[in-house]
């Protein structure tokens, strides 16, 4: 009990004691209510653009990829670069549900099922961009070692299966990890509703789960173990997605420090995404109470960590390239830094190292609107880095007479704008109709929650 | 539309109006507060009953053991799956790469354990998780109940809200309904209910989880699979871009266009191209009789004749046999060629042979158009092997020994 003892000295999870009842009430009220008209507002806007993609991706699919501006030798373009942008965005969510638990981070309560939704959203967006990318996605079954006539089975030493295995597994995970968490909410939205649809809806979903505490029991060391696995694996899926690039033999993209550079850049766009999202959510759904300011400067902290870690593997690549005294390395990040691209690779350290650093200031860490534009800020530099990674080394390989500059085509745009629709209808659908904050974990970290006193059957009162 | 939603709700919310049984489920009782549910669940457990159970909001800290329970088991069963998941993963791998289809890729060996660390990994991880949460919701947990005699009830309302209660169930040895209601009592309670059983329950019919929500569920895979095919197979066949890449925008040959002036999709070389090894031939429709000085230029090696022996038995062996003797394949759809093994075609000159190949004779067509010239004359070569062993002598014997 001490490490509750000295949590307690810490700044409280929600301000001001709120009871039980008016957690609940907080919480699966935007679930009742109407939508209001923020929310058709954000949600008219996320839905055209939604739109917008689909039409590319309609274009895609009829005419081929050969609507990208990808050419050679920059075959790889946007398709990857959103893939992996999204992959990344993921990372947080899982970050924060699975380690931050692990841990014992009680703070990440307030934004876990949050995160975890994001998690789920950002895998489905990334998952489109690599089956699109194969050029006809109705055959993507063959990524699968499936039975099929021809008796061939798919190539296990190859980093791009890996990565379907990681991100299927990652998804199924975080799907089941995310689910398993609400099944005690929607307990309590049943008991909640009136009867009608809405009702039925929630029993079946809740399964019956009753809150007994024998299937407490059980249910929390499912949930450890569930966040012990999820733990390896949010780490093996951006080290596998950075394995597509290390294993091969471009100059700029085969280097060991890819892993845990990918992984800590991964981290660093999740949470920027995060703050990004629960800035608007907590204003648009009134939860400052829930989601308060403590928890954003607990991110911004992390998210000043892992900017320097980026920070960090961007300079450590130039120092390699350097010692490693191979000229196409050499060229590859004078290139980079100098060449045609530069103006990207200085948007990416800007966003991403520069402006990061003034997190050190408290006053700053605190302040929401300059958070806000921040956050923003590393979302941009975060894509703009995958972009660098990218284009800058494949455009100039190792044969001038085939150099290329790679320029976006409109369908390019349409679908990365695409991709933010989709993300985002699927992310203020959750916020409609499912509860966005665990109201189970929440209640059970309020004050006065827990027993102070641990009997036991057999008459001994253990007092703490 | 409305009205078939109401219905479907009616329908599926009948047990919520259920009438209950007499038959009582057990007495349930609610608290306010950790520290006195805490207690009487330790009093409830002290008192030697069993089947009963707490049932709060959210988990509560030390409550396993004052309710006298086991450590949780879930564990069990996620390591057993994912170590069902390491071994399958990788048993799987070595046997389609390593054993089943063996493909070179970079001259890497068929199956090895580095590259399958990170697939096995994965496995072992995606098994675990679903054995976990399958395991905990059916077996751990024993959903779904939704039919189960505490749902519906005020007492769950209150429970998955914001208090706390126990129920004592009366199949427990131990029951006595007064019994336990003064131990609720004593131990604080501010309310003590009846739960009595569905009449569902009883008669064992759950209203949601019966034979016909799962003949409809099986019934939709079925249908959609079929359509689905059907679809993919039947319909998208033809239909771009599902097509297999069938329809493309190109001009095939021997087929009209538009593109061309002269409305063909075929292409003519330009006048006088000579592709390379098809030299054109000095002697084209002369008689036999003006090649006689046309000399072989090949030695006979080797090479020449296994590639005459291979050029002989694509393109002359189906009217000519494989031994020349005239007995080839279009026996009987085909005048019947000579033997190459009579005596005129002996006596000839390879610059004969050469001519009849090059030029063709009478009903035979000229193979200029699909033979290289080199070609030709390592036919030439192998037709001599042909003759020469065909017409082997005793001495021959002797003469290899
Ligand atoms: C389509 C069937 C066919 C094919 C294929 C064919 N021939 Fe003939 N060949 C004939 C016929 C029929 C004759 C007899 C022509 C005639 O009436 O003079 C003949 C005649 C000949 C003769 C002359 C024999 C003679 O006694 O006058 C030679 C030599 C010969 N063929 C060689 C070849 C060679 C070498 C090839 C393979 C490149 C070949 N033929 C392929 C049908 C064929």
């Amino acid at each position: 009990m001490s490490f509750d003892a000295t949590y307690a000295r810490e700044l409280p999870l929600v301000e001001s004691k709120a009871s039980f009842r008016e957690i609940d009430d907080a919480i699966i009220k935007p679930t009742e209510e109407k939508p209001r008209k923020g929310w058709w507002v954000a949600f008219g806007i996320s839905f055209t653009a939604l739109m917008i993609g689909a039409y590319c991706l309609g274009l895609t699919f009829y005419y081929g990829i050969g609507m990208w501006g990808n050419n050679q030798p920059v075959s790889w373009a946007f398709g990857i670069i959103n893939f992996v942008f999204w992959i990344g965005i993921g990372h947080a969510g899982t970050l924060i549900s699975a380690i931050l638990h692990l841990f014992r981070q009680k703070w990440r309560t307030g934004i876990a099922r949050f995160a975890e939704a994001m998690t789920i959203f950002a895998v489905m967006t990334a998952g489109i961009f690599p089956v699109i990318h194969t050029g006809r996605p109705w055959l993507a079954g063959y990524l699968l070692p499936l039975p099929n006539q021809n008796g061939v089975w798919v190539n296990f030493i190859s980093p791009l299966l890996w990565d379907v295995f990681a991100v299927s597994t990652y998804f199924t995970i975080s799907f089941l990890f995310w689910s398993l968490g609400l099944i005690p909410d929607i307990a309590t939205m049943r008991d909640k509703a009136k009867n009608g649809v809405k009702k039925t809806i929630y029993k079946v979903l809740a399964l019956g789960w009753s809150g007994s505490n024998r299937s407490w029991s059980n249910y929390e060391r499912a949930y450890l173990i569930l966040a012990g696995i999820s733990t390896p694996l949010v780490l093996s899926v951006h080290s596998i997605v950075s394995f597509d690039f290390a294993v091969s033999v471009i100059p700029g993209w085969h280097t060991t420090i890819f892993p845990p550079y990918f992984v800590a850049g991964a981290i660093f766009s999740g949470f920027g995404m995060v703050s990004t999202i629960l800035i608007i959510v907590r204003k648009v759904f009134g939860m400052e109470h829930i989601i308060t300011v403590n928890h954003l400067e607990k991110m911004n902290k992390i998210l000043l960590a892992t900017g320097m870690m980026v920070g960090y593997a961007y300079s450590m690549e130039f120092f390699i390239a350097w010692y490693s005294g191979n000229t196409f390395e050499m060229f590859v990040f004078i290139n980079r830094a100098m060449g045609p691209y530069a103006w990207s690779y200085w948007t990416m350290i800007t966003c991403n190292v520069i402006l990061p650093q003034l997190f050190w200031f408290k006053k700053i860490r605190r302040n929401i609107p300059i958070t806000f534009v921040l956050v923003i800020f590393v979302n941009v530099g975060m894509w703009f880095e995958r972009f660098v990674i990218i284009i800058t080394s494949l455009h100039r390989d190792f044969l001038p007479a085939s150099w290329a500059m790679f320029y976006p085509s409109l369908v390019d745009l349409g679908l990365l704008l695409g991709s933010f629709g989709f993300f985002f209808t699927f992310l203020l659908l959750f916020l409609k109709f499912l509860p966005l904050v665990s109201i189970a974990e929440l209640k059970a970290v309020v004050e006065g929650a827990q027993p102070t006193i641990h009997p036991h059957p057999n008459g001994s009162n253990g007092k703490h | 539309m409305k009205k078939l939603l109401n219905k479907i709700t009616e329908l599926l919310s009948k047990e919520d109006n259920e009438p209950r049984s007499k038959k009582l489920y057990g007495l349930a009782s609610l608290y306010n507060t950790p520290d006195e549910i805490i207690k009487a669940a330790a009093a409830v457990a002290g008192r030697g009953f069993e089947k009963f159970d707490v049932y709060t909001p959210y988990p509560l800290h030390g409550m396993d053991d004052a309710m006298g329970m086991e450590k949780p088991k879930i564990g069990y069963v996620s390591f057993v799956f994912g170590f069902l998941g390491l071994i399958l993963v990788l048993l799987m791998m070595w046997w389609m790469s390593g054993i089943d289809y063996q493909n070179i890729i970079g001259g890497k060996p068929f199956f090895s354990l580095p590259p399958s660390i990170p697939i096995t990994f994965e496995g072992t991880v995606l098994l675990t998780g679903i054995a976990t949460t399958i395991g905990l919701i059916i077996l751990f947990a024993k959903l779904p109940s939704i039919n189960s005699p505490i749902q519906d009830t005020e007492f769950m309302g209150r429970v998955t809200s914001d208090k706390f209660g126990i129920v004592v169930k009366a199949d427990d040895e131990k029951f006595i309904p007064d019994d336990v209601k003064l131990l609720f009592q004593t131990a604080g309670a501010f309310e003590i209910q009846e739960i009595y059983y569905r009449e569902s329950n009883l008669t064992n019919k759950t209203p949601l989880f019966n034979g016909k929500f799962f003949v409809a569920i099986i019934g939709t895979a079925v249908v959609t699979a079929i359509v689905s095919y059907f679809t993919l197979n039947w319909v998208l066949y033809d239909v771009v871009p599902f097509d297999w890449m069938w329809k493309q925008d190109r001009i095939d040959a021997q087929s009209k266009t538009n593109f061309f002036p002269n409305n063909s999709g075929m292409r003519m070389p330009v006048n006088g191209t000579i592709a390379r090894g098809f030299l054109p031939y000095e002697y084209k429709g002369m008689p036999d009789s003006s090649v006689r000085l046309l000399a072989n230029p090949l030695a006979v090696s080797k090479e020449s004749l296994e590639r005459g022996q291979d050029r002989y038995n694509i393109f002359c062996s189906p009217c000519h046999g494989y031994y020349g003797e005239g007995d080839g394949r279009l026996r009987d759809q085909f005048p019947k060629p000579p033997s190459l093994h009579n005596q005129k075609v002996m006596n000839w000159t390879d610059g004969n042979i050469y001519h009849v190949i090059t030029n063709g004779q009478n009903v035979m067509p000229s193979y200029a158009e699909q033979i290289s010239v080199n070609d030709r004359w390592n036919i030439v070569n192998y037709i001599r092997v042909l003759q020469r062993s065909k017409n082997a002598s005793d001495e021959d014997l002797t003469k290899a020994k």
